[in-house]
């Protein structure tokens, strides 16, 4: 006979979705955001996203190979959205011996610790640039250095919070195409949104983190604006909205599907709870910018959320 | 344009590569075997021996108990034996082999073609006509139809569904039925009507399949058909599955088990099996053959066809013009729910709609990797469920769990599978999660 037979248990047919091609797609999503962000901040950017992203998929390699002495994942290309996004948040002219150790510490603690992709609770990249913002917190805010004298040495949010300039003062729509200091892939806030549109016709991600999180961040400030008398109500918002890692955050990092709540109401709940807390910790706290500790804290309680947030089963009321 | 509230998928329908080969009536076989059990339920009890000689039409088994199904000889000759053989999985059972001589009809069998629509009969004695035809669900889940339409004391069917959905990639039996045998589907409709003595009827048939539609609605207003409807739904799968047709249709949700259809008034009947009932009640014809798709991207030829229960599979397969080279899946029913076939010596029975080949790039299953907790899984879900979570649990054989996070509300669509990104095998756990879960909870019901 010319032909064998084979069997196997039902559904025979697949999706064709695979791993891969949704980190492919993120990878491809970053991109514009890379492109503006080399345009403005200059080439130096590109060196530290390739040794960020190098050096995470050498530590997944090196640590799966040799630590646990399994089969390597770096087919998958995880690793390498981990790097994009930790470089992203990274100031231009930090040291390449950080980016290493924050590759490390992201790859390392943040995701091969819990047993690699999915089980890590934390999103790796943020882990890798919380440990460094604590580690180096004077390389981490020296905005500085390889910045273009059309920008100032400093980003928006600390100058507003050090009172240094007024959001009143700020041009938004110079902010929407870049023109402004911050980490490698936050400034550029129209090539963000772009990457994040592609990401949802992909059906990567759905909306309801993005929206949950920007929604809660522009009616917190629209309450603010109205509590100071009502002058910025339309300012405040879209400032908050594009200043810092906002869009990042809420786009590329708090959808990070291992670390985000499985059903729509739960992602609700998460996306409200990043958006509050990065207000509180952008106004009140200590730090000019709250969005990645505000991620990483909804991070540590999507497991409750995912307890108490089931899907609606059907016929039940 | 309607369709079931949660979850669902979108296969390439590939109907395609059959949807216009007209139903054809395929050359008898010399040979059949009548496993005994073709339904849900218990299996019916052989009333032949070996020896006897049987006509086309001829009752050979009874039905043992009220779920369970009689079964006809689907030719005439001599009972050849009676013993275990393997079926299409491979698992022995009890078949009833006959070999032919001939094609003589029982005499009380019409076998006229003219359409014969007044029925005058009690719907008692529609449904006594139904039992002794053995006529079971013809969609796949073979459940005998005369338990469905014997509604409980103290309910009330208030809609007929006819399922005309056919979501199963690849087949496409039921549409040749709708688009070749219109008018006795309408009147099997009609018949079913009465002996559930409802006033509303409702085809449910997908948008793929326009020229279905078009021509039902033609024919019923020809034809005066009272209180039957064609509903247009929007293409999605697993819309053929009961609950969610009726979602669709009524915008009910049958509850969770064990809540049956009739809980919220309607009944669901497939469209070949109103067209099966049609010729049990006006033709008193026993259901001993129906219209099987074979279909594949790679065989010579496919068809629809009209094939007598028992005709070997393997002759099936060589009418269309046998299996194509190298690795190849030969599937009864369809890629979503169709059951691998490991022994093509086995008979076609009476639930099988199609019989497709996938070859073996088609069908391969990617390499398992890590769960990502994407949730596509979750959304995908018609039923409301958490696969990723049930399908781990039964992994870690974590039965009580499983049971608490409803796993035996699990339909088996697989589309938890079809959506992974992992290549997780989600629905294969899932299954042995539900066989323990059940071993379970009936054990717990013996203690009490």
């Amino acid at each position: 006979m010319a032909f064998r037979l084979f069997a196997a248990p039902s559904p025979h047919i697949h999706g064709g979705e695979s791993t891969r091609r949704i980190m492919g797609d993120v990878v491809l999503a970053l991109l514009p955001a890379l492109a503006v962000s080399t345009y403005v901040l200059g080439w130096r950017v590109l060196l530290t996203t390739a040794v960020a992203v190098l050096a995470c998929v050498l530590f997944e390699y090196l640590i799966q190979r040799f630590l646990f002495k399994r089969g390597t994942t770096i087919g998958d290309l995880s690793a390498v959205v981990t790097g994009v996004l930790l470089a992203f948040n990274l100031p231009v002219g930090i040291p390449w011996w950080i980016v290493v150790i924050g590759a490390l510490v992201a790859i390392g603690i943040g995701k091969m610790t819990f047993g690699g992709l999915g089980c890590n609770p934390f999103n790796p990249a943020l882990t890798g640039r919380i440990f460094l913002l604590i580690a180096y917190p004077v390389q981490m805010t020296d905005w500085t250095t390889n910045v273009p004298d059309a920008l100032s040495g400093s980003t928006l949010l600390a100058e507003v919070k050090a009172g240094v300039s007024g959001v009143a003062d700020i041009n938004l729509v110079e902010m929407l195409y870049g023109q402004m200091n911050g980490s490698l892939g936050e400034i550029g806030s129209l090539a963000l949104i772009l990457g994040g549109l592609y990401l949802l016709v992909r059906r990567v991600i759905t909306w309801h983190i993005p929206v949950a999180v920007l929604g809660t961040m522009a009616l917190f400030a629209l309450c603010v604006a109205l509590g100071d008398g009502g002058a910025m109500l339309y300012k405040l918002p879209l400032f908050h909205i594009l200043a810092g890692g906002a869009l990042l955050g809420a786009i590329f990092m708090a959808t990070d599907y291992s670390t985000s709540p499985m059903t729509h109401k739960g992602m609700i709940i998460y996306g409200v709870g990043i958006g509050l807390l990065t207000m509180i910790i952008r106004l009140w706290g200590a730090y000019p910018e709250g969005m990645s500790f505000a991620i990483f804290i909804m991070n540590a309680a999507t497991p409750l959320i995912n307890k108490y947030c089931r899907p609606k089963r059907f016929g039940v009321k | 344009m309607r369709t079931f509230p949660i979850g669902g998928i979108h296969p390439s329908d590939n109907k395609k590569w059959s949807k216009d080969k007209a139903i054809e009536v395929m050359a008898l076989p010399d040979e059949v075997a009548i496993p005994m059990i073709q339904h849900i339920g218990a299996p019916a009890t052989p009333i032949v021996a070996k020896g006897d000689k049987v006509l086309t039409g001829q009752i050979i088994a009874q039905a043992t108990g009220f779920v369970s199904a009689n079964i006809h000889s689907p030719i005439s000759g001599v009972v050849k034996a009676i013993d275990e053989f393997a079926n299409g999985e491979g698992l022995y059972r009890q078949m009833i082999v006959i070999k032919r001589e001939g094609d003589e009809w029982v005499e009380s069998i019409d076998r006229s073609t003219e359409l014969k629509r007044e029925c005058k009969l009690s719907p008692a004695d529609i449904i006594s006509k139904i039992k002794d035809a053995g006529i079971v669900g013809m969609g796949g889940a073979t459940f005998p139809t005369h338990v469905k339409l014997t509604v409980p004391d103290g309910q009330k069917a208030e809609i007929l569904i006819i399922n005309g959905v056919e979501c199963e990639p690849y087949l496409t039996s039921d549409y040749r039925t709708m688009l070749e045998r219109g008018e006795e589907l309408l009147t099997g409709v009609e018949i079913l009507m009465r002996a559930l003595n409802v006033e509303r009827a409702v085809i449910g048939v997908e948008n793929n399949k326009p020229d279905a539609v078009a021509h039902l609605n033609d024919l019923i207003a020809k034809g005066n058909y009272r209180g039957i409807e064609v509903m247009a739904l929007k293409t999605r799968y697993p819309q053929g599955g009961e609950k969610q047709l009726i979602a669709a249709v009524t915008g009910r949700q049958v509850p969770p088990p064990p809540a049956l259809p009739i809980s919220v008034g309607a009944v669901v009947c497939n469209a070949s099996t109103s067209v099966a009932v049609y010729e049990a009640v006006q033709k008193n014809k026993p259901l001993i053959e129906r219209v099987v798709t074979i279909t594949g991207k790679q065989l010579k030829d496919t068809h629809n066809f009209l094939l007598r229960f028992g005709t070997p599979i393997k002759s099936v397969l060589d009418a269309a013009g046998g299996l194509p080279e190298g690795d190849v899946k030969v599937l009864n029913g369809g890629p979503m729910m169709g059951r691998s076939v490991v022994n093509l010596d086995a008979p076609v029975m009476k639930g099988c709609s199609g019989i497709t080949v996938l070859s073996g790039c088609e069908a391969s299953r990617g390499k398992e990797l890590a769960c990502i907790k994407c949730a596509k899984c979750v959304s995908a879900c018609p039923m409301g469920l958490e696969p990723y979570l049930i399908s781990k649990l039964s992994l870690r054989q974590l039965w009580d769990r499983a049971e608490e996070h409803k796993i035996m509300e699990c339909i088996e669509c697989g589309c938890c599978s079809y959506t992974c990104p992992s290549n997780l095998p989600l629905l294969d756990y899932i299954r042995i999660g539900k066989q323990t879960v059940m071993g379970n909870i009936r054990a717990r019901a013996m203690k009490k």
